[in-house]
């Protein structure tokens, strides 16, 4: 079975008709960044004039409590503008008023190079670059947040920043990490590989996929505005009252919290039905690649939790601004309201923020290992586990507050299950090391090193769910050491893994390996000596988000915060392998380099526009390493008709003739 | 191209060729890890873990982390030994192109792996609930009306907390409001722990108490003190700016020196305690000016339950 690529005109994602396309437009009349800035600016300035109109009555006081209405409003409208001027609305208006939808942009867009990362693009190799690009920026952004932080800890007394300013450090890096992050890894690789790895031409719904992404800018900015309002001195959870009591820039908070929450409901929309509908004949559940189950259980996640996170923030906007009392206690609200709320979208969020990592190291090592996934159904099984028990624990972040104190055995005993499924995903990666034959490449290294800090970080998860030992650890270090563990140790690394693993396929360019190799060990090592202090510095008694500790905790402090600022220099010696492979070295990579089944790596690198020239028919799983016999992972170019065939019954047995 | 590499099958089929039995070996190399390291962390280190032996609940807590680290360490030291033998022995050697045996997998290994897990977790389960209740609720705040409490007459203690300061109330000398933490030795204490703005949490670390003060719930915590001396207190949830300043100092003392201070400082704060609002589990916030006019008098700053400009205090 031949494998050869002949790029045919495909009908273009969002229904769009092959056909004449509309006269070209200057550049600076088509939609695109310039526009939308241009959207959002008036946006603002509406916004802003519309709430001093409604509220004028309020005092206008700079960093007050009493003027939100005109900074929420003009952050609503600016982000309506944002994506006016992007062109969202263009074709869904087009098709209501019964118009014909131009194609215009997939021919131009795909002559244009860079231009197109610029804009509202359907095509969802492009939105997969456009997120990888934007996470790294917010991830870098947010990282140097932390290397503030770290500085202001290096002294228990001396004070580099004021007490205003930490507030606002910790807040920024805090929600910056959380709410951004959510996408890290269903932004660039689940859009961009998810549709591949199942043999689709496209994506289920390109438009809103498109505008997922282009959500996350917004929030960043808006968020990242906070700090021209005085910040917010909540940190990234917002508990109300003090929310409600802060300054604007908690309005900056709840905008652009409730913006990403609105923007990984869309991606994981998309995820979830391109997955369902969207699998090449041969598909089956049982052939899936395990990265695509994380993606669709992350997916899951994010569809039913982000919505509370959403109402959440809606609320906090219309108690700050329209005086509702959802969370006020003396007005009949109940603060506990929010954190139940919060934590119902909170802890899911956690496993948003970790089940992705699960999928990259269960995609990345049966290759390096040259062997088959041991165990595949116990690691989808693993993956639906977490995902559905991730919805029955969020009490355990509330064991002290007072809160349903009763049922504290339940949710230990919940939160405690989880590591059943959790312990499922270890068993996988352990059973497939087994005699293996491993390859101890860049992307390999990663993963090994996810499984380190993920088995550190899942353990010290252990101690924080028995109430008792929780009653020490809540609150301090201890805790937040046990999530950098899972978050920055699992799903970063694993990150790191499937940018060393995919970005040849997905730019078609190599990574250095070298730098590489140099950028694992440096961040590898840096991590642990950053985090694992820092469960010692929370069991001796120093609570997270302090500027002030005890002086005794000076030493280990310092060595936590010199270990953070070279960990930053490991990140920066990745953006430094990444702009010189990407832009300057730009060594092109065409093949299959790491020899992988995966169906992704069947196709050009970077694949053409459409994935494949025609739908692929699969034939077997993508991890048959070293199986005597096995069938090749799909064929792609499939006698005609044997596509129809396969939605009557007889996919295979056409296939194989 | 290289599903087509993949396809063709490697000229011996894998028929279980004879070897080092590797499992053993595994298991040869992380028994002693994993006894030598429950003997170093019951007997070296586990006396010296925190929170200390200072109260009921900080013991109760250091065995909780103790049997906790007992368990958990050499559930880490066998995926460690796994990984490290599997890197040495398993590793691709130069030239050698060959895949892995094909392992689809192995239910038995599957059923034991997910047996284990299952037990240890169900005990966890069982210990830490069962750990919970003969604590009295482990230090942890359990809300208005706990279940599980200590018998007798506790000691009541009020915590306040407010931007950022904590005051403590004890309605049986009168109710008296004081900055100063005091606790007789040997004795059930019951914290009542409120607040008059936003969430604070009240960490008594030593003690081993830690208990979200929420305005307008009265969030209890019980402890015994076994020994006296004294204990740090911070403020364990974000509250505003000066949540990193947020901490004092309590102490624990005799019963009898316990009974002179209470006595003396009853009559020394008379006048104040006078114009304070009657005691209650909870204050409205109507009656925070009040209570920050008696504050006032006896001294005591803080925000008084407002928020304030940033550059206002400049030191706590
Ligand atoms: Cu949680
Ligand atoms: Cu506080």
């Amino acid at each position: 079975m031949a494998i050869d690529i002949q790029p045919e005109k495909v009908k273009g994602p969002g229904g769009r008709e092959p056909g004449a396309s509309r006269p070209a437009r200057p550049w600076w009349l088509r939609p695109a960044i310039h526009t939308a800035v241009a959207g959002a600016v008036i946006g603002y300035v509406v916004g802003h004039w519309l709430g001093n109109f409604l509220g004028s009555n309020y005092q206008q006081l700079p960093l007050s409590d009493s003027s939100d209405l005109p900074i929420v409003l003009g952050y609503l409208l600016a982000v309506v503008g944002w994506i006016a001027g992007l062109g969202v609305f263009n074709d869904p208006l087009r098709q209501m008023t019964g118009r014909p939808v131009p194609v215009e942009e997939e021919d131009a867009s795909a002559a244009a190079g860079l231009a197109r990362y610029f804009r509202y693009s359907l095509d969802h190799k492009v939105v997969g670059i456009q997120y990888l690009v934007g996470m790294i920026i917010y991830f870098c952004t947010a990282g140097l947040f932390a290397m503030a932080i770290r500085a202001e800890l290096l002294s228990p007394a001396y004070h580099i920043f004021s007490s205003s300013t930490y507030v606002e450090l910790v807040g920024e890096h805090g929600t910056m990490m959380m709410m951004l992050m959510s996408s890290l890894v269903v932004g660039p690789f689940g859009n961009y590989l998810v549709p591949i790895m199942i043999g689709s031409k496209r994506v289920a719904f390109p438009r809103i996929e498109a505008l997922s992404f282009w959500l996350t800018p917004a929030a960043f900015l808006i968020l990242f505005s906070s700090l021209m309002l005085g910040g917010f001195p909540f940190g990234w959870t917002g508990y109300a009252p003090l929310s409600i009591q802060a300054t604007q820039g908690a309005d900056s908070y709840a905008v652009a919290f409730g913006l990403m929450g609105i923007s990984i409901i869309l991606a994981g929309f998309n995820i979830i039905v391109t997955v369902i509908c969207y699998r090449a004949p041969g598909m089956r559940w049982s052939r899936l690649p395990m990265f695509v189950w994380s993606m669709l259980a992350t997916s899951v996640l994010m569809v039913l939790a982000a919505p509370v996170l959403v109402g959440g923030m809606y609320m906090i906007i219309t108690d700050r601004t329209v005086q509702t009392a959802f969370f006020a206690d003396q007005l009949g609200g109940s603060s506990y309201l929010y954190q139940n709320l919060f934590w119902f979208f909170g802890h899911p969020e956690v496993y948003i923020l970790a089940l992705p990592g699960f999928g990259i190291v269960s995609e990345i090592i049966p290759v390096f290992c040259r062997k088959p996934l041991f165990g595949y159904k116990t690691a989808a099984a693993g993956m639906i586990g977490v995902t559905v028990l991730s919805f029955f624990v969020w009490q355990h972040h509330l064991f002290d507050s007072g809160l349903n104190p009763d049922m504290r055995p339940l949710f230990m005993l919940t939160t405690e299950l989880i590591s059943i499924p959790t312990g499922l995903i270890y068993l996988v990666a352990m059973g497939t090391f087994w005699k293996a034959k491993i390859r101890f490449t860049v992307p390999m290294l990663f993963a090994l090193g996810m499984y380190f800090n993920f088995l550190i970080g899942g353990i010290s998860g252990v101690f924080l769910s028995d109430v008792p030992a929780d009653t020490t650890e809540h609150g301090s270090f201890f805790v937040m050491a046990h999530f950098h563990y899972t978050i920055m140790g699992g799903l970063i690394f694993a990150f790191m893994a499937g940018v060393y693993y995919w970005l040849p396929k997905m730019m078609g360019i190599k990574l250095n390996q070298t730098i590489g190799k140099i950028h694992f060990w440096t961040m590898f090592i840096f991590f642990n000596s950053t985090f694992l202090p820092l469960f010692a510095v929370g069991l001796a008694g120093q609570p997270r988000r302090v500027f002030e500790y005890a002086s005794n905790l000076q030493t280990i402090n310092d060595w936590v915060s010199i270990s953070a600022f070279c960990l930053g220099g490991s990140i920066l010696i990745f953006v430094i392998n990444f702009v010189w492979s990407t832009v300057i070295a730009r060594e092109r990579e065409e093949g299959n380099p790491w020899q992988s089944r995966g169906l992704e790596w069947q196709v050009a690198s970077p694949p053409p526009p459409g994935n494949f020239a025609r739908i692929p028919v699969v034939l077997s799983g993508p991890y048959e390493y070293g199986t005597p016999g096995a069938p090749p992972v799909a064929d792609l170019n499939p006698p005609a008709g044997v596509v129809a065939a396969a939605f009557t019954g007889a996919p295979t047995a056409a296939a194989e003739a | 191209m290289s599903a087509a590499a993949d396809a063709a099958p490697p000229p011996a089929a894998p028929a279980a060729p004879a070897g080092p039995n590797h499992g053993l070996r595994i298991f040869l190399l992380w028994l002693p890890l994993a006894v030598i390291a429950d003997l170093v962390i019951w007997i070296v280190w586990g006396p010296h873990l925190p929170p200390g032996t200072m109260s009921s609940s900080a013991a109760n807590q250091q065995f909780d982390i103790k049997v906790m680290a007992v368990l958990a360490a050499p559930v880490m030291i066998f995926v460690l030994t796994y990984f490290g033998y599997a890197l040495i022995v398993w590793r691709q050697r130069d030239g050698d192109t060959e895949d892995g045996p094909a392992l689809h997998g192995n239910s038995r290994v599957q059923a034991s792996w997910i047996t284990i897990t299952s037990v240890i977790v169900l005990f966890l389960a069982v210990f830490g609930t069962v750990e919970l209740k003969i604590a009295n609720g482990a230090g942890a705040g359990e809300g208005p009306s706990p279940i599980w409490k200590p018998g007798g007459a506790p000691l009541q203690v009020q915590v306040i907390g407010q931007q950022w300061k904590f005051t403590y109330r004890y309605p049986q000398f009168g109710g008296f409001e004081t900055t100063q933490l005091v606790l007789p030795e040997g004795q059930w204490v019951a914290f009542h722990v409120t607040s008059l703005d936003v969430i604070h949490s009240f960490w008594a670390y030593q003690l081993g108490v830690k208990a979200d003060a929420n305005p307008g719930v009265d969030n209890v915590a019980y402890t015994k003190p076994e020994h006296t001396g004294g204990f740090v207190v911070r403020c364990s949830e974000l509250c505003g700016l000066w949540h990193g300043a947020m901490f004092d100092y309590g102490r624990v003392v005799s019963m009898s020196a316990f009974r002179t201070w209470a006595a003396s400082t009853r009559v020394q704060l008379a006048a104040v305690t006078r114009i304070l609002p009657p005691y209650a589990t909870t204050y409205d916030p109507t009656v925070v000016p009040q209570i920050n006019k008696a504050m006032a008098k006896a001294g005591i700053g803080g925000a008084n339950g407002y928020y304030y400009p940033p550059q206002d205090p400049v030191q706590p």
